[in-house]
């Protein structure tokens, strides 16, 4: 006699009027494939947990980002975010697109020049610019964005020295009616600091005001914010041309579009709430349209958006280590990836489906990380069929920021495999050895050997 | 172990608790190993008729059958008296 599937028995107490008035969405289909190559296969070639990216997920996502906007209006930039990911793999996929580079430390500066960027193409924002870091942006002629006045006066004397002109813009910011509003960074619009800012530059010869930047926040649920912030920028470029005759060549409304992750405590799913593209460009666009430029002189658009272009072309494949049943009786499940490598699971309640076949019956459960630490919870809830160990889960749009701040914390860093057009497969950086995370450490002679 | 003698059991898995009002959902093989219980078969019997019936090993079974019952326990489905026995 054939024998029949096993699965584990399971019961679960039915929530009448709980629910959400969508019900709880959980998957029905395995996710068992990422462009052609799948997840099974890719865990045995290159082990486990393992960060894949769709570069055809990324190609996809800017070129319908770009055509959000240029088919609003006739001169837009997109300048990598390179804190967002800044895997050389991923930002050359940005560059062949046509994206500039938008950097905001020398570490990152000198990462967009080794990709090939050339220096008039970087944009270098930030508070922490060093002497050094400046001079040599002086001399690419990229586009230093100024973020206080003690940066403004030691770029004037720098220029004064190496007797160059610094192309330069004003970071702004301002409120939009989404709080907290982020003014740690630039010149404040409503206190007349960004203006006073600006007047400072265009009377100084040594620097050239190509633009104005602003970065109103991140995660921006409102296109609206950024009409108004749109709104805001053109008035001051609108007050240059008037009071000096100069045309402002770009207004940079930063990054900030919202991925279709779903953040902790959110109601309805990322994919249901965030914004389109096309709805961002419709507020951005038409608030600098009707602004009051002459069609010749409108500045172009540049944009930094990061989380959303590459979000949803990051996956993180792993495996189950074992199960638990908690003290108060709830499901627990623990992975062989946690906090340190999926750095987002703090903001997001990150979709996870299971990589192979399962019933519909699904029990509520507690994901968690291998780590020996009490704040290492990927889920603290999703509904998810019961998984054995030795199974296989992928969690969905980790692209953004996980490959820039996960931590070299107990475990070593997986791999990350890129799946290209043609669906073969590149490594982009290798799993970290114990000799690749102690080659920077020194051991004093004195402290080899010991006897216990 | 005995299931409550009022407890309901439907074909498709839902099983309704009158005293209390509340009602579960269990899988195929949970609402086995409940109708199982209610016909009187002890947990031993319960496991040796799974692993002769699913692909599975002893193991994954008993772990599997304990952590059921202690649900059942949780879940305030069992005989008060004979919660605590085997
Ligand atoms: C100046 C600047 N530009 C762009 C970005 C990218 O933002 P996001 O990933 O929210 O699009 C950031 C992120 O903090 C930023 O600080």
């Amino acid at each position: 006699m054939k024998k029949c599937q096993y699965e584990r028995p399971l019961i679960q107490r039915l929530n009448v009027g709980l629910m959400n008035k969508f019900g709880t969405r959980t998957e029905y289909v395995p996710f068992t494939h990422i462009d052609g190559n799948s997840i099974k296969a890719l865990l045995a070639a290159y082990g486990s947990p393992l960060f894949v990216i769709s570069e055809a997920t990324i190609r996809q996502t800017l070129r319908d980002a770009q055509r959000a906007f240029r088919t609003r209006y006739p001169k837009v930039q997109f300048a990598w975010s390179y804190k967002t990911n800044y895997l050389n793999a991923v930002c050359c996929v940005f560059h062949q697109e046509g994206s500039w580079a938008e950097v905001v430390s020398g570490f990152e500066y000198q990462k967009a020049l080794k990709n090939g960027v050339p220096g008039n193409k970087i944009i270098f924002n930030g508070p922490d610019k060093t002497v050094g870091e400046l001079e040599l942006a002086i001399k690419n002629s990229s586009l230093i964005h100024i973020d206080h006045l003690d940066e403004l006066y030691m770029l004037k004397e720098l220029c004064m020295k190496l007797e160059l002109k610094a192309r330069v813009a004003v970071r702004v910011n301002m409120d939009t009616g989404v709080y907290p509003i982020w003014d740690r960074f630039g010149f404040n619009y409503e206190n007349g600091q960004a203006w006073d800012a600006i007047n400072k530059i265009m009377l100084s010869d040594m620097m050239d005001l190509c633009g104005l930047h602003c970065h109103i926040g991140t995660f921006m649920l409102t296109p609206s914010a950024y009409a108004v912030a749109a709104y805001k920028m053109a008035d001051l470029a609108l007050g240059v041309r008037q009071k000096f005759n100069r045309s402002i060549q770009y207004i940079d409304m930063g990054g900030g579009f919202a991925s279709k992750n779903t953040l902790k405590g959110s109601y309805l799913p990322g994919v249901d709430v965030s914004p389109s593209f096309d709805q961002y460009a419709e507020a951005i666009t038409t608030a600098i349209l009707n602004a009051g430029f002459g069609e010749s002189e409108l500045p172009m658009i540049v944009l930094e958006t990061g989380r959303a272009l590459v979000d949803e072309a990051g996956f993180l494949l792993g495996t189950v280590i074992a199960n638990k049943r908690l003290g108060d009786g709830r499901r627990a499940t623990v992975l062989d990836f946690g906090v340190n490598v999926l750095f987002t699971s703090f903001w997001y309640d990150h979709k996870i489906s299971p990589a192979q076949d399962f019933s519909r019956y699904t029990e509520d459960t507690v994901i968690f990380g291998p780590l020996c630490m009490n704040i290492d919870v990927v889920r603290e809830n999703v509904p998810l069929p019961p998984l054995n160990r030795g199974d296989h889960v992928v969690v969905h749009t980790v692209g953004a920021y996980n490959l820039t701040q996960w931590m070299q914390f107990i475990s070593l860093r997986p791999a990350v495999v890129m799946i290209d057009m043609n669906d073969q497969l590149h490594i982009i950086r290798e799993r970290e050895t114990m000799s690749s995370v102690e080659k920077d450490e020194r051991l004093p002679d004195y402290l080899t050997g010991f006897k216990l | 172990m005995k299931i409550k003698r009022n407890i309901a059991v439907s074909d498709s898995g839902f099983v309704f608790n009158p005293t209390t009002g509340e009602s579960f959902s269990t899988n195929p093989i949970g609402l086995e190993i409940i109708m199982a219980l209610k016909s009187h078969q002890g947990p031993a019997q319960i496991q040796a008729s799974i692993l002769d019936r699913y692909t599975t090993d002893q193991v994954t079974v008993e772990k599997d059958l304990s952590d059921f019952f202690d649900m059942l326990a949780r879940l305030d489905l069992l005989e008060q008296d004979e919660k605590n026995q085997d």
